[in-house]
């Protein structure tokens, strides 16, 4: 029986979707922890990536539940750069409340991720396709309306000490409090994934949509609510940066596309969908950061953290495939079986 | 078995079914009783998959009206037929490779717990409810309802997509060639399934390609030919020839059959179709 519990034990880590990312982030950790100076080991050091790790995990939380769903969403690319000239602009340049900005932004993003979603289901196109061509209509519309009304392409914008200390400011002059942000936004996605009837449906969509549909679920609402919800998340993040500044650029936001799928991929998350964790997301993300900003901590030449990521990324998939396949072909009875047939 | 008086547990009236302008159902009426097997039999393409489809509220049809104790009923999505106790299991489909068999099985219809003011998934339940649904059904091997799915074998997904149909199938219980991809052990164990749920009282729409397996558990025939109703008949109206003529399609492939047939088998068998026991093999 004990020998029986341990097995279970095995069983229940090997299926984790997770598994994978908890070794490929010890690795990482422990490469910079050699190789960075002291430094990277310090609060600042924790800061550095940290904060990279809070702005990219507060938008691949949502893409990592929309991939589980079989979806992909790169429209985020613009749409932060397009919430933050929003709010600029509103609160900024033509000095409306700083709650108008905010709520217009925000806005925006529910209104993306609606048309996304939309077009999505009514399409039949794919995901990648749909968001790929909001990701250009959407840089366009901000490039277009930021000239046209303020005549630059980047503006200044001053928040209230409140809004200031809540939405972009640093705790003890280092940690961004998006790292609350992000935390929070992690626990609030963790419970709908793994403890809500939702998680179940996002996982069954995901996994066949055909029979997700077949067994009832709102297979429509689902996947517009998603697209809406990480939108939503990229606007919240283009806000932030402003309010953090105190300045919005028309072209700040693409890197973000590519960093969100490499975090999340290197999270466990499945790229065709049905398969990964939050847990896992939030640590491919800190994996992520972590390359990505320990190299400057270390004596590399910083051009290397590409090489390391891209290295990464490929050798997490791999790792994350192998685990897998073990999680689907284990059978915790296997060996009693064996001693069944045996007698 | 079932009681003639009572208006059929779902009935289909001239119903049509079109993509477009293709047009996949004509004019099908049919009625299911209570503890009363309809075997859906045809050729690939005739429109079977399409039928219970519309029956189960994937489809609405074009034409023509479905009627669920005589009351006329319209199921706008799946979720409308499995709350009047429809349940089906579709071809290829019902279960998830990479989702445990517990969560699986309540995709949909979550059980949930309460924590505080939330509402969770209570894992637990779903495990032992699910586990023991196949249990039931005779796969013992399942014992771990956290066991992902696409470790299981082909029958065993079968059996639990079965299980969990039978287990919130109230009145209906719907099968799309549920032998199909079964070995001999397994598909005697979905034959028993079909009559378990017969005796339960249960309206059963089984389709299948294999004579015998109709031939053992249906009491009632309906033959689909190019979307047509060519054939509507009750067990021993047909023999066992003219029924495999019906499911190969038509009256060319009624002569290739025969030949088949009489070069297979020296003494042909005649008589109409008796009520045979649920297959040999299974008995220990
Ligand atoms: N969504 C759809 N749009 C257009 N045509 C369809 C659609 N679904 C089915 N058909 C067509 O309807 C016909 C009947 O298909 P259906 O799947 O009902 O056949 P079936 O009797 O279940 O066959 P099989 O025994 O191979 O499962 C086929 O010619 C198919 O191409
Ligand atoms: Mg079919």
């Amino acid at each position: 029986m004990s020998a029986d519990k341990k097995r279970l034990s095995l069983g229940s880590i090997v299926r984790r979707p997770e598994t994978g990312s908890v070794i490929g982030l010890v690795a990482v950790f422990l490469f910079f922890a050699i190789f960075g100076q002291i430094t990277f080991l310090s609060a600042a050091g924790a800061a550095s990536w940290l904060n990279v790790a809070a702005t990219i995990g507060i938008v691949a939380l949502p893409v990592g539940l929309l991939m589980i769903a079989g979806e992909l969403d790169i429209s985020i690319g613009s749409m932060i750069p397009a919430s933050s000239m929003i709010f600029a602009i509103s609160s900024g340049y033509f000095e409306l409340p700083i709650g108008v900005g905010i709520a217009a932004a925000l806005c925006f993003g529910l209104l993306v991720g609606f048309i996304n979603g939309y077009l999505t289901l009514r399409t039949g196109v794919h995901s990648l396709i749909v968001t790929l061509g909001t990701l250009f209509a959407v840089a366009g519309l901000t490039l277009t309306m930021s000239v046209a009304l303020t005549g630059t392409t980047s503006v200044a914008v001053q928040s209230p000490p409140f809004i200031k200390a809540t939405m972009g400011d640093f705790i003890n002059g280092i940690y961004q409090v998006t790292i609350f942000w992000w935390m929070l936004w992690a626990i609030v996605l963790g419970f709908v994934l793994h403890f809500s009837p939702i998680g179940n449906w996002i996982l069954a969509l995901g996994g066949d949509k055909e029979s997700a549909r077949n067994a009832g679920i709102p297979t429509q609402r689902l996947t517009i609510g998603l697209f809406a919800l990480s939108s939503f998340s990229a606007a919240f993040v283009g806000v932030n940066q402003a309010i953090l500044f105190n300045s919005a650029q028309v072209s700040a936001g693409m890197s973000y596309i590519f960093n969100t799928i490499v975090c999340v991929v290197v999270g466990g998350v499945l790229l065709t969908g049905g398969y990964g964790t939050v847990v896992g997301i939030v640590l491919g993300t800190m994996t992520f950061s972590i390359v990505n900003q320990g190299i400057y901590f270390t004596s590399f030449n910083a051009n290397l953290a590409s090489l390391i990521i891209g290295v990464l990324t490929l050798a997490a998939v791999v790792m994350n495939n192998s685990f897998r396949q073990m999680a689907l072909t284990y059978a915790p009875k296997k060996a009693e079986k064996k001693a069944e047939k045996a007698e | 078995m079932s009681d003639n008086s009572k208006p059929p547990v779902l009935e289909l009236r001239n119903v049509d079914k079109s993509f477009g302008p293709v047009e996949v159902l004509h004019d099908i009426s049919l009625k299911v009783r209570e503890g009363e097997v309809l075997c859906l039999l045809g050729d690939n393409g005739a429109g079977k998959s399409t039928l219970i489809k519309t029956l189960s509220g994937v489809y609405e049809p074009t034409r023509g009206s479905i009627l669920l104790d005589g009351q006329p009923v319209r199921f706008a999505r799946p979720k409308d037929a499995q709350n009047r106790g429809i349940s089906t299991v579709h071809q290829f489909g019902g279960t998830f490779p990479l989702m445990s068999i517990g969560r699986s099985f309540f995709v949909g219809v979550e059980p949930t717990k309460k924590f505080g003011p939330l509402k969770v998934f209570d894992r637990k339940k779903a495990n032992e409810i699910a586990v023991s649904a196949v249990q039931e059904f005779g796969i013992t091997r399942i014992d771990d309802g956290d066991r992902l799915i696409g470790g299981l074998s082909g029958g065993e997904r079968q059996s639990l997509a079965i299980a969990r149909a039978v287990h919130f199938g109230a009145r209906v219980l719907i099968l799309d060639e549920p032998t199909a991809a079964l070995g001999v052990k397994e598909a005697a164990h979905v034959l028993r399934i079909v009559l378990e749920a017969r005796r339960r009282g249960l309206a059963v729409i089984f389709i299948t390609h294999q004579v015998m397996h109709a031939l053992t558990v249906g009491d009632h025939f309906a033959v689909l030919i190019r979307g047509a109703l060519a054939a509507d008949f009750r067990k021993g109206e047909k023999t066992r020839e003219e029924i495999t003529d019906l499911m190969a399609g038509g009256e060319a492939m009624a002569e290739l059959e025969q030949e088949i047939q009489a070069y297979l088998d020296e003494s042909p068998e005649t008589e109409p179709v008796q009520n045979r026991p649920a297959s040999s093999e299974e008995a220990v």
